[in-house]
């Protein structure tokens, strides 16, 4: 007989009050899982933006457009790579519920700026050499089974009318978070049209996005770039990228930092149910624990004892409360608009915290209870009535 | 030969809050080694107190008590404790056995203290509940045993490390007259047959003729 079959047979001395707190202590595992899972999948969307890039929007909203004739005069500013362009696309794909961003973009520069998003020279090749082409995030290609070749009809809104997209090339990620669900073709094919149907709108860029040389000068850059366009029609705003999807996600900010702190919170709760538990038990178990005393054992084999009884349900409740996580958290997931997170995934850092969180409750739970064992004399603790 | 146990003008107050409680008054008592004594006395007497005392599981207010040649009034509370798992085995009026484990889970109890090989736990463990006579339901859990049943695992449990000294409170206190006899039997065997030196407070004059000596304590005095 070791120690540890002593702290297990306690642990589920009495079966219902156990599982019960088991039970609460999985749930709020879970509880924790898919919200920090929701929180960290809003986050990967601002973490994945890179440090030199520069996205330069209209000042006043980015619903309004940007002059085509910016790009010029932003290439000659110093520092700057590369600069890309897109427009916001919109449109419907088979019905509204069919939610992905649909996006022109130069082909040309696109994939320089975006180095994340991985064609091969082949499908790169093909697909700007041919104008109405598309390339598809491999989520969206597998979601709704197009390859190579395929014809995509898109039915505008923004830009009316029905277009037809030839699917040219698949891209793969090169990061764990890369947003795999875009749909990408050319800003030129929209331009010409537009040129024909409505030439009022034609050379619109939605928002430019610079490559820069030097993170670091990122804020210099920003307002030289700026400054071109004061007092002009389209005043812009420069920031980095990382900045421009803050403030996107700001707007249900709110939401997600409730969640954020409501994960936490629940953490709390496992700390009360679990404590609370461990107390009872404690308490129950005076008059044992003076026995122990009296047979010889010391403070650290009491600690071993009731810290270990806590740490076991604690080590349960986690490993059930994980264990559950990941089909809830896949479940959600395929509910969820596909398009609607970059990537929904249970975070290793997700699953350290809510583990070292049910350890630490573990601990939490029986200081109190330790305490008062070390300090019960075994004269009282042997008169206690239980 | 000097006594296996010598209480040296010990005063035992309790405080409570501002309240003084004296319990024993400069008591002195010698206790040879190989005695089986009983200690009587009204209630209220300090007959556990006392009892607490010699088998270090309480402190004196002044005097000393030495065990076997150890003063435990000067020994701090975690010598205090591997000397008692080493000297003592203390039996309860009310057993106090871990009702989570097995008869044999709770006699092995005190060894894991030692660091006695599997083998030989095994084999103690074996030997003492056959001299209780409970070979043959170590595995049932306390609930499933009678109160004299319970009681003599508890006695396994006491002499299974074998101690200095056997220390009984009221032994045989919740025990029917049949129970109470088959335990007194068993202390009287092993006093005798062991040679284990036993201090037993009882209530039951009966109880106390099987000890070979009996001291009466009256208002935290030998009378
Ligand atoms: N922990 C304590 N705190 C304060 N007073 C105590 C404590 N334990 C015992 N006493 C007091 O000490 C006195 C002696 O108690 P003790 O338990 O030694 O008596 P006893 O002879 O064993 O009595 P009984 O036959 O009823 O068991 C009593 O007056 C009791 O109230
Ligand atoms: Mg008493």
């Amino acid at each position: 007989m070791k120690m540890l079959k002593v702290i297990f047979k306690n642990a589920l001395r009495h079966k219902l009050r156990a599982f019960l707190t088991i039970v609460g202590i999985a749930i709020a595992v879970v509880a924790f899982g898919v919200l920090r899972t929701v929180v960290t999948a809003w986050n990967a969307g601002v973490e994945s933006s890179a440090a030199n890039r520069l996205v330069t929007r209209q000042a006043i909203s980015f619903i309004f457009p940007l002059p085509y004739a910016y790009r010029e005069q932003v290439l000659k500013v110093q520092g700057v790579e590369t600069v890309t362009w897109a427009n916001w696309f919109g449109g419907t794909y088979i019905d509204k519920n069919q939610f992905f961003a649909r996006m022109a973009i130069d082909p040309e520069t696109f994939f320089e700026v975006y180095p994340e998003f991985k064609l091969t020279k082949q499908e790169l090749e093909n697909f700007k050499k041919e104008q109405n082409s598309c390339v598809l995030g491999r989520d969206i290609a597998t979601k709704y089974n197009l390859k190579i070749g395929d014809i995509m009809n898109i039915d505008g809104d923004i830009y009316p009318g029905n277009w037809e997209f030839v699917v040219r090339g698949i891209y793969t990620p090169r990061d764990k978070n890369t947003d795999l669900t875009q749909m990408l073709f050319h800003w030129k094919y929209i331009d010409e049209r537009l040129r024909k149907e409505m030439p009022g709108r034609a050379g619109e860029v939605g928002w430019y996005v610079t490559k820069i040389k030097n993170p670091n000068q990122s804020s210099a850059i920003s307002e030289e770039i700026d400054n071109l366009f004061k007092n002009s029609r389209a005043e812009t705003k420069t920031e980095t990228e990382r900045a421009f999807q803050q403030g996107f996600v700001t707007a249900s900010g709110a939401i997600i930092g409730a969640m954020n702190f409501m994960s936490f919170v629940i953490i709390g709760i496992i700390m009360l149910v679990l404590g609370n538990t461990m107390i009872m038990s404690a308490r129950e178990r005076t008059q044992e624990y003076a026995v122990l005393k009296t047979l010889g054992f010391s403070g650290g084999h009491l600690i071993a004892f009731i810290g270990g009884e806590s740490m076991v349900i604690a080590i349960i409740g986690g490993i059930v409360g994980l264990s559950l996580t990941f089909p809830l958290v896949n479940g959600i997931g395929m509910v969820i608009p596909k398009g609607f997170f970059p990537v929904f995934n249970i975070e290793t850092s997700t699953l350290i915290l809510a583990g070292i969180s049910a350890l630490l409750v573990g601990v939490a739970a029986s200081i109190f209870p330790i305490f008062k064992a070390l300090h019960t004399s075994i004269v009282d603790g042997l008169q206690h009535i239980g | 030969m000097t006594p296996l146990v010598q209480v040296k003008n010990v005063v035992k107050i309790y405080k409570r809050d501002k309240l003084e409680i004296p319990v024993l008054q400069n008591i002195s008592l010698d206790v040879p080694e190989g005695e089986f004594l009983a200690l009587m006395g009204p209630s209220g007497s300090g007959k556990t107190t006392l009892l607490n005392l010699v088998s270090g599981i309480d402190q004196p207010t002044s005097g000393s008590i030495i065990v076997a040649g150890t003063d435990i009034a000067k020994l701090n509370e975690s010598a205090l404790a591997k000397w008692r798992s080493r000297n003592i085995g203390f039996v309860f009026q009310f057993y106090n056995l871990m009702p989570v484990l097995t008869a044999y889970d709770n006699v092995e109890l005190p060894l894991l203290l030692t660091n006695l090989s599997k083998k030989e736990k095994k084999e103690r463990v074996e030997m003492v509940l056959k001299v209780v006579g409970l070979a043959d339901r170590m595995d049932h859990y306390p609930k499933q045993l009678s109160g004299g049943q319970q009681q003599r695992v508890a006695i396994a449990r006491a002499v299974v490390s074998d101690p200095t000294l056997i220390i009984g409170d009221e032994p045989t206190g919740d025990l029917d007259r049949k129970s109470a006899e088959e335990i007194l039997i068993l202390l009287e065997r092993l006093n005798q047959e062991f040679k284990k030196t036993i201090i037993m407070v009882t209530h039951d004059p009966h109880a106390a003729e099987r000890a070979r000596i009996i001291h009466h304590l009256e208002k935290g005095e030998f009378k």
